[in-house]
């Protein structure tokens, strides 16, 4: 990321209703982008961040997906703040699909996930911002025959200081758009930030109190039919036969579609669709995995961890220093397979015609699904066009395009558009699922009570070589090992290593937190145990062994000071610490106070959580992202858990895929340090951070140590 | 054909008797703010009022709905109390995906007309059948704090 700027080139162009039109994109591609500059106003006009009409409306381009992380504000106040124009002020429009435009610099393509939307764009967006209203003071400048230097701009007005003569953007718009296009721009020094750093209202929230947000699920358009389908139960495995004949006498059925892993019920609505697909009498052959049960992809992942991995990071000898070591611990740890469960159920509506493709969803990868359409349709990209919508819900669900995949299919036997909805039964029995993890741990103490090794097996499937072939290199999948790799304790003997095991008895992708979600709440654990084993208080072990990283002292002196760590808590409640740095680059400190029940339930009470994650866009956001993050993270660590029997999903809906509910969620406190340094990741930090927290603090309280999560079976079977 | 009485205004649909409300108006009238979540009742994002009482339209037949006073989510701005519900949830920013708060406000909205002062356990009661994966639960219950508190600024109840 250090190297965006010098990537990062900007172009203009005459707007649809000879408007200013401005973006970024990458530097090889510029004579693509310039063609498109000069093309008709319909094929360039949403290709930029900002746009500017002649009326003054200034629109910003929001090439980040809304997922309830707080991007459709953000993104804005990074633009308007060098732009010079009030959040009031700015329109707002989901991207079109374009990685040549929108890529994010993380990825290479355009996409929202893993925590990287303030991180990619902090610069590229600002810079965007300053270059447009450099462009348009220098026109009015230009028009006044002043220099731009005796011109300042504020709120969508050009100012001439020493006159006070104004232009409006809108009258600038039409000029501003012939000029050259300045080399470099000055950004403004964080001092002078009017809207960075300052708490700013969400800008998308106003229709989403009453009912007017349009989610990929409220997509209406005239002679769309509705459909619900259910897929292969078991992953892998082919439709043989379907009996429809009652499905078809139910009023509002129009049609059953039949594809070789899955069947739709085509209806006038979901009700319809819903008991058309309940009266289907289906067959199916499950191939290769109809056997498979939760056991065996633990043994299989238990047999993998017997083996060495590939070294991800390695410092002294730690095998040497285990093995002549009289004090060690050994563990393993084991995470279960999660499902999503994002509130709005996955779907899309697509309409196939020879020479066009069209599609309405919420997708954190537009061009992915684009892309996909294409490949099934065999259309031209620029035949397939894509809509996105708020998302009811990301947690990385919506980085997979299963659901356009299907939904394509389908549309491709159904005359006219046709929304594809999958119920929750669908939706949990069908999702790419956080991968089953299985962890070997060991650590030798010294006389002192000090680690001396530490060594750390992370053994897993690598979501990264399927998902980002590029980025996988050298056997070892960065995120799979993310947060594990980046250890900042003091150890002088530190090996990391990753087993890749795939287990394809289920999809499995990216879940909130990613690969620091487990990692941190194997670790976090772990080093607990160190303490625990060198009877010294876990958080002074901690800061012991953090003594290179000042950020992170801070973060954990601030989350223990703020919890009154050490200080006496009500009979049968005890504390528990976590500390998390990973490549999101943001540092937190977790302090959860629990209680458990003689029956094994556990009360989360409280949780305070410092956080350093840099350069602040939105403090509020900040904040609310912490706070979300915690709630799923408890909701994952207390009860989540997919399992398999006979190769089907165990799991179906709310009542046993259990997430957290208001009355069972703690007061929350979150402390943010505030500092110039590079922002950090946000939206997921406060899930991976939470696990271990809560499992320390349940050992704190009943000296029981669990290993292997949804925490609260194990309470039950202890 | 069955009438429906929603926000004030009468619908006739052609839904069959056990068409369940939250079909009826979403497929069939085109209001879209009451949320599919779950389908059997479990988490609360399809919540509607029926005569005021807080009821699950994904589990409700239009045929026990007919006849009654609905108010979902695109109505209940038009009483006092769901007005402040609205902007208490703006105020403090509880909202992230959304995707649950149409059945969040509607539920809280229907505790307050019938608590005007709601303690933490009322909350509790009132809003745990409303699941929120975003976990803005903290601000939820705030939220209706501060409405609670907040004096009205709609134009009249009804």
């Amino acid at each position: 990321m250090g190297h965006m700027s010098r990537r990062q080139l900007l172009f203009t162009g005459a707007a649809a209703g000879g408007g200013f039109l401005l973006g970024l994109h990458l530097e090889a591609l510029p004579r693509v982008l310039a063609a498109t500059a000069k093309g008709t106003q319909t094929d360039f006009a949403p290709n930029a961040f900002v746009r500017i009409d002649k009326d003054g409306r200034v629109t910003l381009i929001m090439n980040q997906v809304e997922m309830g992380q707080g991007t459709y504000t953000s993104m804005p106040m990074l633009i308007a703040e060098e732009l010079e124009v009030g959040l009031d002020q700015v329109h707002l429009e989901h991207a079109p699909p374009n990685d040549k435009l929108y890529a994010n610099p993380i990825f290479g393509d355009q996409e929202t996930g893993a925590s990287t939307s303030v991180r990619a764009f902090y610069e590229p967006l600002r810079r965007a911002g300053a270059t447009a209203r450099t462009m348009l003071v220098a026109a009015a400048a230009e028009t006044w025959s002043v220099g731009a230097a005796s011109c300042h701009a504020r709120r969508g007005v050009v100012t001439h200081t020493p006159t006070g003569r104004k232009l409006s953007y809108g009258a600038l718009a039409e000029k501003a758009a012939k000029l050259p296009v300045p080399a470099q721009v000055a950004l403004k020094d964080p001092k002078d930030f009017k809207l960075i750093g300052t708490p700013a209202k969400r800008l998308d929230t106003a229709a989403k109190v009453n009912g007017k947000a349009e989610y990929g699920i409220d997509v209406r358009l005239p002679g769309m039919k509705i459909a619900t389908a259910a897929a292969s139960p078991v992953l892998g495995g082919k439709l043989v036969s379907v009996d429809d004949s009652k499905a078809r006498t139910i009023k509002g059925v129009r049609q059953i579609v039949r594809l070789d892993d899955a069947v739709a019920v085509v209806a006038d609505h979901m009700w319809a669709a819903k008991q058309g697909l309940a009266a289907l009498d289906i067959r199916w052959d499950d191939g290769q995995h109809g056997k498979v049960n939760t056991a065996d992809v633990v043994e299989g992942l238990a047999a993998a961890a017997q083996t060495p991995g590939v070294i991800v990071r390695n410092e002294g000898d730690a095998p040497a220093v285990l093995t002549e070591a009289t004090n060690t611990l050994e563990a393993v740890y084991e995470v279960p397979f999660l499902a999503h469960a994002t509130m709005e159920p996955m779907n899309c509506t697509v309409r196939v015609s020879p020479d066009r493709c069209e599609i309405w969803t919420g997708t954190q990868v537009i061009t992915r699904a684009q892309g996909a359409a294409a490949r099934i349709t065999g259309l031209p990209l620029d035949k397939v066009e894509v809509h996105n919508h708020y998302l009811g819900g990301g947690f990385g669900r919506r980085l997979e395009f299963d659901i356009v995949t299907q939904a394509v299919r389908i549309a491709q036997q159904v005359e006219g558009p046709v929304k594809v909805i999958w119920t929750r039964e669908e939706d949990i029995q069908h999702d790419v699922y956080r991968p089953y993890y299985y962890d070997r741990m060991a650590a030798a103490l010294n006389a002192q009570g000090q680690p001396v090794a530490w060594m750390h097996r992370i053994v897993g499937p690598s979501i990264i070589a399927r998902y980002l072939p590029a980025a996988f290199k050298n056997g070892i999948d960065i995120d799979g090992v993310d947060g594990a790799a980046q250890l900042l304790y003091d150890i002088p003997a530190i090996r990391v290593e990753y087993v890749r095991h795939e287990e394809p008895a289920l999809n499995t992708g990216f879940w909130r937190g990613v690969g620091v979600t487990h990692n941190n709440f194997v670790i976090e654990s772990f080093v607990d145990e160190l303490a625990a084993a060198a009877k010294q208080d876990p958080a002074a072990f901690r800061r012991a062994l953090l003594r290179k990283s000042p950020r992170a002292t801070a973060v954990l002196d601030i989350a223990t000071q703020a919890s009154g760590w050490g200080k006496p808590l009500p009979a049968g409640r005890g504390r528990g610490v976590s500390v998390l740095f990973s490549e999101w680059g943001s540092y937190l400190a977790e302090v959860a106070e629990v209680s458990v029940s003689k029956a094994g339930e556990v009360r989360v009470h409280r949780v305070v959580c410092a956080v350093d994650c840099g350069t602040v866009v939105n403090p509020d956001t900040v904040k609310a992202q912490i706070e979300s993050g915690i709630v799923f993270g408890i909701s994952g660590a207390l009860w989540g858990g997919v399992t398999l029997k006979n190769g089907r999903v165990e799991q179906s809906n709310f009542h046993d895929v259990r997430v957290m509910r208001i009355n069972e969620a703690p007061a929350i406190e979150v402390h943010l340090v505030r500092n110039l340094e590079a922002p950090g990741g946000i939206g997921e930090p406060g899930t991976a951070v939470t696990a271990a927290a809560v499992s320390n603090a349940v050992f704190a309280v009943t000296g029981k140590r669990i290993r292997k999560l949804p925490l609260e079976n194990q309470l039950r079977s202890a | 054909m069955v009438t429906l009485n929603i926000n004030g205004k009468a619908h006739t649909v052609d839904a069959s008797p056990d068409m369940p409300l939250l079909w009826a108006l979403r497929d069939l009238l085109g209001m879209n703010g009451t949320k599919f979540g779950c389908g059997v009742a479990l988490c609360g994002a399809c919540t509607v009022h029926l005569d005021g009482i807080p009821r699950r339209s994904c589990v409700m037949p239009v045929s026990a709905a007919a006849g009654h006073s609905i108010t979902t989510i695109e109505g209940v701005g038009v009483t006092a109390t769901g007005k402040r519900v609205q902007q208490a949830w703006l105020d403090l920013e509880v909202i992230q995906c959304g995707y649950c708060q149409s059945g969040q406000i509607m539920a809280a909205a229907a505790l307050l007309a019938k608590l005007p002062a709601p303690n933490d356990t009322d909350i509790d009661q009132a809003m745990s059948g409303n699941i929120c994966r975003c976990g803005t639960y903290p601000r939820i219950r705030e939220a209706i704090k501060r409405a609670a508190r907040k004096p009205a600024t709609a134009r009249k109840e009804s």
